[in-house]
């Protein structure tokens, strides 16, 4: 079951990063990777969540050009100017949304963008002849040509798109969290289709948060913290311990402000039994005025899904929400917002801002019936409200008449949660507040939660970086796969193990058996 | 009044004339500039006859039924739609209101037959729209059809004179020198404006067309208020059929005809963009007016109208260009 990790190829590197640095505006996403991948070899990548993994694929799909460092791939220096020359050296990436054209049949799209033709004619026979040597090289041969790939399986999906890097000859192939769309038996058709890749000499880099399949389908381990490469080339026996100390312990840039030392007493929020079928199932939870309770857990894990649901803009299969002991309407965002709950959501551009508007608009948009007089906004006193939450959490630029787009990401998220807060919001619902905010702005966002909770606000927050989670929440509520799997107080649980609770391959355990 | 923008916010060294703040001033500006060529353009063309009051009065009064509609129509592509039944429904209004046994209720009887007949065929388009899922496109599609059918059903393929006073002076009417129907355009817009700028529907609208999913997760109603936009452009149209009654003294099913691309039009060259979220009154005001003029001037001239179709067409295409036209594009790559 685990060759794999018995016969560690030896072949020469098709593939080496020296010194790969890349530089956003405020973070330094890759700061110094190194990574050799050999032809032949199932090459891991492991890491948390901003460590980089995601910038480091698209520096090698192409998409993102380094600030700095060296690429080398088969013995030569290159740099890619766009996916299409990485395409072209032979470098194919798969990601977790799949770039396929649901209405478009198998073969049209395996053979996209390269279709075998004549004078602008496509041949047909010869295009479904090499969609199915590449499908047949995949052990697939059995799914249909001419059925439009929207109508496929998920895993079919992949394997279509598998199909697709083949037929343009790709001689490395990145697999960007392959297994978090598949079914337990499809995971291990997948890796076999991975070894029977690796035995015809194609290289496959890995990524995955899922400690027991790393184990099961790669030669070698490269583990990235922080942007930088911490270990790389580890067998892939290393033991899990000096795994997840490689990936933990990074150095954090900014302050968690102090808790303070009373304990919570009260009840605001009382979630019993939520479930939505295939997303979460029997959460129950409680969160007290002026407590922060954080959710960690791994992107498809159900947290924002839970969050959602919460705050009524999902309807749940079962369970209920409480709040002051009174059951809320399912499925109501108003209903939750009448009751004091705000949320602001993962996606900030397309789920909670008026780009175009200005700040005051943006800010005023939950409240707007409070600040207007039979229906004419009293824009006085908008604008006066407005601008004193800005001053409240430090609004850069303070400026209201301001259009929300011009500002920072940090400062946007002030904007969302400067709109609840002039709403009178009692119980705020946090989902990754700190996505795209650059390292000085996330420890002044810890100081707005931070106070807004001395002052009696409630908060549930869900992030997939742990340290943030520990640090800012003063309960900790572990989510695995929709399910609630730990709770403990903040100060009583590590770093280390709610990464082990995170990760646990329980996935590959029920495959196994 | 820039000093104290950059006071605050020492980094950001855009003047307002760059800031987006600026942007439906500049895009109304660039319309108002159209306005002046085509006033230039008349007073050189035909200088006795097009700078007359009566003239200036004359282009406002065919502005008047389309200006009304064309504002309900900019409130619905605001909130993210788009209305193909402006027309069909003008029409079905105009003959509903002009039947023989609403006649008999008088010029009041026919006021509210209008409005009540336009308002419940916009909420259905409303409705379908938003409980319904159906796309705005295919909705007001499926009710142009429809309403057209049911004018000529209720008309009978006959033209329905007015034989009511009141109504059949209304065109005549002025107050102060100024037509009543060029004042109740001017009444429209300047609710337009207000209920735009001012109230809370108007923020909702915006909010609704910019980004409907952080509308509703700021607790708004979304889709009552579709419903509330599509039910406002209906009642435009109902105003506007008594317009077009008023001026034809005669309700017909073919009234109306092809005013949804008219009202369309005069919205989008007045900068309001059709994905949404995006807009002003004051703009789509000035789009009809440019649109009215440009006719006017054709037939001062006595120019055929299928060249003044391609000039209305090309007018269509410079101005979105020239809104989407940003100075900085010039200096970025890609």
């Amino acid at each position: 079951m685990t060759d794999s990790a018995d016969t560690p190829v030896d072949g020469p590197p098709l593939l080496t990063l020296t010194e790969v640095v890349k530089t956003f505006p405020g973070v330094r996403a890759l700061d110094g990777v190194e990574l050799t991948v050999r032809q032949g070899e199932v090459h891991c990548l492991l890491g948390q969540n901003g460590a980089g993994k995601s910038t480091l694929i698209k520096v090698l799909s192409g998409a993102h050009r380094p600030d700095a460092g060296q690429i080398t791939w088969q013995g030569r220096s290159v740099s890619f100017a766009d996916p299409q020359a990485a395409m072209r050296a032979g470098i194919a990436t798969i990601y977790q949304e799949l770039d396929l054209v649901p209405d478009m049949t198998v073969a049209e799209n395996i053979l996209l963008g390269h279709e075998p033709r004549t004078a602008g004619f496509v041949r047909r026979g010869a295009m479904r002849a090499a969609a199915h040597t590449a499908l047949t090289r995949l052990g697939h041969g059995e799914i249909p040509l001419g059925r439009p790939v929207g109508r496929l399986p998920a895993a079919a999906q992949q394997i279509v798109s598998m199909a697709r890097a083949l037929s343009r000859e790709a001689r490395m192939l990145i697999m960007d969290e392959p297994s978090a769309v598949l079914a337990h038996d499809e995971v291990s058709n997948l890796f076999r289709i991975i070894r029977e890749l690796r035995d015809q000499g194609i290289a496959v880099v890995y990524i995955s948060h899922r400690l027991e399949e790393i184990r099961q389908i790669c030669d070698r381990v490269t583990v990235l913290q922080d942007g930088r490469t911490t270990a790389a080339d580890l067998p892939a026996t290393t033991p899990t311990a000096e795994l997840v100390g490689r990936m933990t312990g990074r150095t954090l840039e900014h302050v968690f402000p102090p808790r303070p030392p009373r304990a919570p007493s009260g009840e605001l929020l009382r979630v019993e039994g939520l479930t939505r079928h295939g997303e979460f199932s029997d959460a129950s939870f409680t969160v007290g005025p002026g407590e922060i309770v954080g959710i960690a857990g791994l992107v498809g894990s159900g947290r924002s899904e839970l969050l959602e649901t919460v705050f009524g803009a999902r309807r749940p299969d079962a369970g209920h929400v409480l709040v002051d002991g009174r059951r809320l309407k399912p499925g109501s965002v108003a209903a939750a917002v009448r009751a004091g709950l705000g949320l602001a959501p993962e996606e900030r551009k397309s789920q909670a801002l008026l780009l175009g508007e200005p700040v005051q608009n943006n800010i005023g948009l939950a409240s707007l019936s409070r600040h207007a007089t039979a229906g004419f906004v009293r824009r006085g006193a908008e604008r006066a409200a407005a601008t004193e939450v800005a001053d409240r959490l430090e609004l850069r630029p303070q400026d209201v008449g301001r259009r929300a787009r011009t500002l920072s990401g940090g400062n946007q998220q002030k904007v969302v949660v400067g709109r609840w807060l002039l709403g009178g919001t009692r119980l705020l619902l946090l989902d990754e507040p700190t996505r795209g905010v650059d390292v000085g702005a996330r420890a002044e966002l810890y100081q707005v939660v931070r106070s807004l909770a001395e002052d009696g606000v409630g908060v549930l927050l869900v992030s997939s970086e742990v340290p943030e989670v520990l640090g800012l929440a003063d309960r900790v509520l572990v989510m695995r796969e929709g399910r609630i799997v730990h709770e403990a107080r903040a100060e009583e649980i590590d770093e280390h193990t709610v990464l082990d609770l995170v990760m646990a391959g329980s996935l590959l355990e029920g495959a196994a058996q | 009044m820039t000093d104290l923008a950059s006071a605050a916010a020492p980094k950001m060294k855009t003047s307002w004339w760059r800031d987006d703040a600026s942007e439906p001033v500049r895009r109304n500006l660039g319309l108002t500039g159209v306005l002046v060529a085509l006033v230039v353009i008349g007073l050189v063309s035909a200088p006795d006859t097009f700078a007359t009051s009566g003239n200036v009065l004359n282009i406002l009064t065919q502005a008047s039924a389309i200006g009304v509609i064309a504002i309900g129509m900019t409130f619905v592509i605001i909130g993210g739609g788009i209305d193909l039944s402006v027309g069909a429904l003008t029409a079905l209004s105009a003959v509903w209101c002009t039947t023989v046994a609403t006649q008999g209720f008088g010029g009041g009887g026919m006021l509210f037959t209008a409005l009540v007949v336009g308002t419940v065929a916009g909420t259905i388009n409303g409705v379908l729209i938003a409980y319904g899922r159906l796309v705005p496109f295919i909705a007001t599609l499926a009710m142009m059809v429809g309403a057209r059918g049911l004018a000529t059903k209720i008309s009978n393929k006959q033209t329905q004179p007015v034989n009511v006073e009141s109504i059949n002076r209304l065109a005549e009417n002025k107050l102060l020198g100024i037509p009543v129907l060029v004042l109740i355009f001017a009444g429209v817009t300047a609710v337009g404006w207000v209920v735009l700028n001012r109230t809370t529907f108007g923020r909702r609208t915006v909010a609704v067309g910019g980004n409907a999913e952080a509308a509703r997760l700021a607790g708004i109603n979304v889709r009552r208020q579709t419903v509330l936009l599509y039910a406002l452009s209906g009642l435009c149209c109902g105003l506007a059929a008594l317009m077009v009654v008023a001026q034809a003294n005669a309700g017909s099913s073919s009234q109306g005809d092809l005013y949804e691309l008219d009202a369309i039009a005069a919205a989008i060259i007045g900068g309001t963009t059709l994905t949404g979220g995006r807009g002003t009154v004051i703009g789509s005001l000035l789009g009809v007016v440019v649109f009215t003029t440009i006719t006017n001037l054709f037939i001062l001239n006595n120019l055929p109208t299928e060249v003044q179709n391609i000039v209305k067409g090309a007018i269509i295409v410079g101005a979105v260009l020239v809104q989407q036209f940003q100075p900085r594009d010039l200096f970025r790559k890609r």
